[in-house]
């Protein structure tokens, strides 16, 4: 049974993963492309996460797995940050 | 004779291949760089498909040290080459 | 685990990572291959940690990915702005003469012969029996050489000379970046939020590689990924602002420095004059002796890594930022002198 959910977030996850790629393919400006991987990447990760922690032998595992994904969430919101930022510059220049 | 060992075997032969062409082809010094740390990876990838034992087996411990230290020797080599690229003292 | 699928997801990855790495070579920017080969070491991560290599693709994953990207990117931002894609020349483009592509062609099927012969040979190997005499001695000696990580074991006890000789290189790299001169320019201070993230992450990682430090002697970790995620504080504080980044005043810098190599050799020339062989340890002090060299070369490397990332020498003065920083950096190492003094009174 617990194999099942599990199975079920991680290929929900990897959904989000593949969703978030497209959207960096084809979508046609930065801003609009961070958005697609920054959101749905990391939601894709805490879906993975979720089904992983599921699996894990005792409760300690489990939470070095829930802060893998809150470090990478912090991180990745970050640089989504520091590249608009960047690319926002970079446009009011001259 | 494990698939395995020789997919992974072949694959770093291939590798090995790739970094060492574009290493000597290549006109920029930072693309050099990345090949020989590609030609590196390729031959990583022997040593630990040479590791392997199978599924369930312990590896041997032995090239996997052979391997740590090779990556250390890597970046070393790599930051050395970086700070002497032609480059240096023009800032943007 | 179903032998078909595992296969499957061993074509799957070995197709990702041989396009990655093409894709990383063949690129006609620098900047696109500097980023996709950070892709491949992370994919790399994943195949080694496949091949049940785990303290390998910890390495890989710290070191490789992480930190020769970030060299890579610092190297990268030297290089005047081009704005036009593909001004770096590939090979193709560049060869028009008739010699230059000939040499192409040659360079080509020589590379292809050596992988050729290569594969040859490792084919004859993998059809014989397994080479297993080293296993067997390290499975044979585990129990007296003061740890149970086999990696470690082997890396810090049975082959400890190679490991001396890899800290005298990185010791040497080191040297030839700080005579090169000043060091690469530095960042402006960060805005709130990379502040924010920074100061939360600097202590984290430095927690992270004294845990993998610790746990290295009995499951996958060691010295040099603890090394590299000290490093990696290092960086994310330079990449920050702080200038100094907490790192100690030049002469206590280069103790630290030396401290790796000068330790190991410290341990095993009184090994010699104990009478036993060199770097030979008695296996009732072999564990707290690996823990002590390993704790030295932890610190040596780290320093060792952000002044290559750093690219030289430091200014001698920080920008008052960097305050904090130095006394969290300045109370880690001064706690952990004390620690390594009281061993290795203990230990003699």
């Amino acid at each position: 049974m617990i194999d099942v959910v599990s199975s079920l977030l991680i290929v929900a996850g990897v959904g989000f993963y593949l969703a978030g790629s497209i959207g960096l393919l084809r979508l046609p400006e930065l801003y609009a492309r961070l958005h697609a991987l920054t959101k749905a990447d990391n939601l894709g990760l805490g879906l993975l996460t979720a089904g992983l922690m599921l699996q894990s032998p005792d409760l300690l595992y489990a939470l070095k797995l829930l802060l893998i994904w809150l470090a990478v969430l912090a991180a990745s919101a970050t640089s989504a940050h520091l590249i608009a930022r960047h690319a926002r510059r970079r446009e009011k220049r001259p | 004779m494990l698939t395995a060992q020789v997919l992974y075997a072949l694959t770093g032969c291939l590798i090995m291949a790739l970094g060492l062409r574009t290493a000597l082809l290549h006109a920029s010094l930072l693309r050099r760089v990345v090949a020989i740390n590609v030609m590196g990876t390729g031959v990583f990838m022997i040593l630990l498909a040479i590791a392997y034992r199978g599924p369930g087996l312990a590896p041997d411990p032995v090239p996997h040290a052979l391997v740590l230290t090779g990556i250390v020797v890597a970046v070393s080599a790599t930051a050395l080459a970086l700070a002497l690229a032609p480059e240096r003292g023009t800032r943007r | 685990m179903n032998p078909v699928s595992l296969q499957l997801f061993d074509v799957l990855l070995l197709l990702s990572i041989v396009g990655l790495a093409w894709a990383s070579l063949a690129s006609p920017d620098d900047r696109r291959s500097v980023i996709l080969f950070m892709a491949l070491g992370l994919l790399l991560a994943l195949a080694w940690g496949r091949l049940l290599a785990p303290d390998v693709a910890l390495a890989e994953a710290a070191i490789g990915a992480g930190l020769s990207g970030a060299l890579l990117l610092a190297a990268l931002r030297e290089q005047p702005r081009r704005e036009a894609p593909g001004a770096t020349e590939a090979v193709a483009k560049r060869g028009s003469s008739p010699l230059q592509a000939m040499t192409q062609w040659v360079v080509t099927l020589l590379c292809a012969g050596l992988a050729g012969i290569l594969g040859w040979v490792l084919m004859h190997i993998f059809a014989g029996p397994p080479l297993d005499r080293l296993t067997q001695a390290v499975s044979a000696n585990l129990g007296v050489s003061g740890v149970s990580n086999p990696v470690t074991a082997v890396l810090l006890n049975f082959r400890g000379y190679d490991t001396l000789l890899e800290l005298a290189v990185l010791l040497t790299a080191v040297l030839g970046i700080l005579a090169l001169g000043p060091g690469r320019a530095g960042y402006q201070p960060a805005g709130p939020i990379f502040d924010a993230l920074a100061r939360s992450l600097a202590p984290l990682l430095i927690l992270v590689s004294a845990y993998l430090l610790w746990v290295g002697a009995h499951a996958p970790g060691g010295a040099f990924q603890a090394g590299a995620t000290l490093a990696a504080a290092g960086v994310v504080l330079r990449l920050a602002g702080r200038q100094r980044i907490g790192l100690p005043p030049e002469g206590a810098l280069r103790l630290v420095m030396a401290a790796g190599v000068g330790l190991f050799l410290a341990v095993g020339l009184s090994l010699l004059l104990l009478g036993r062989p060199f770097l030979g340890y008695p296996p009732a002090w072999a564990g707290a002796l690996i823990l002590v060299i390993e704790s030295a070369a932890m610190l040596s490397i780290a320093a060792t890594l952000v002044l290559a990332f750093i690219g030289g020498r430091l200014p001698a003065h920080g920008i008052p930022a960097a305050e904090p920083a130095t006394r969290r950096r300045e109370a880690i190492t001064t706690a952990a002198a004390p620690e390594r003094g009281g061993e290795e009174q203990s230990g003699c």
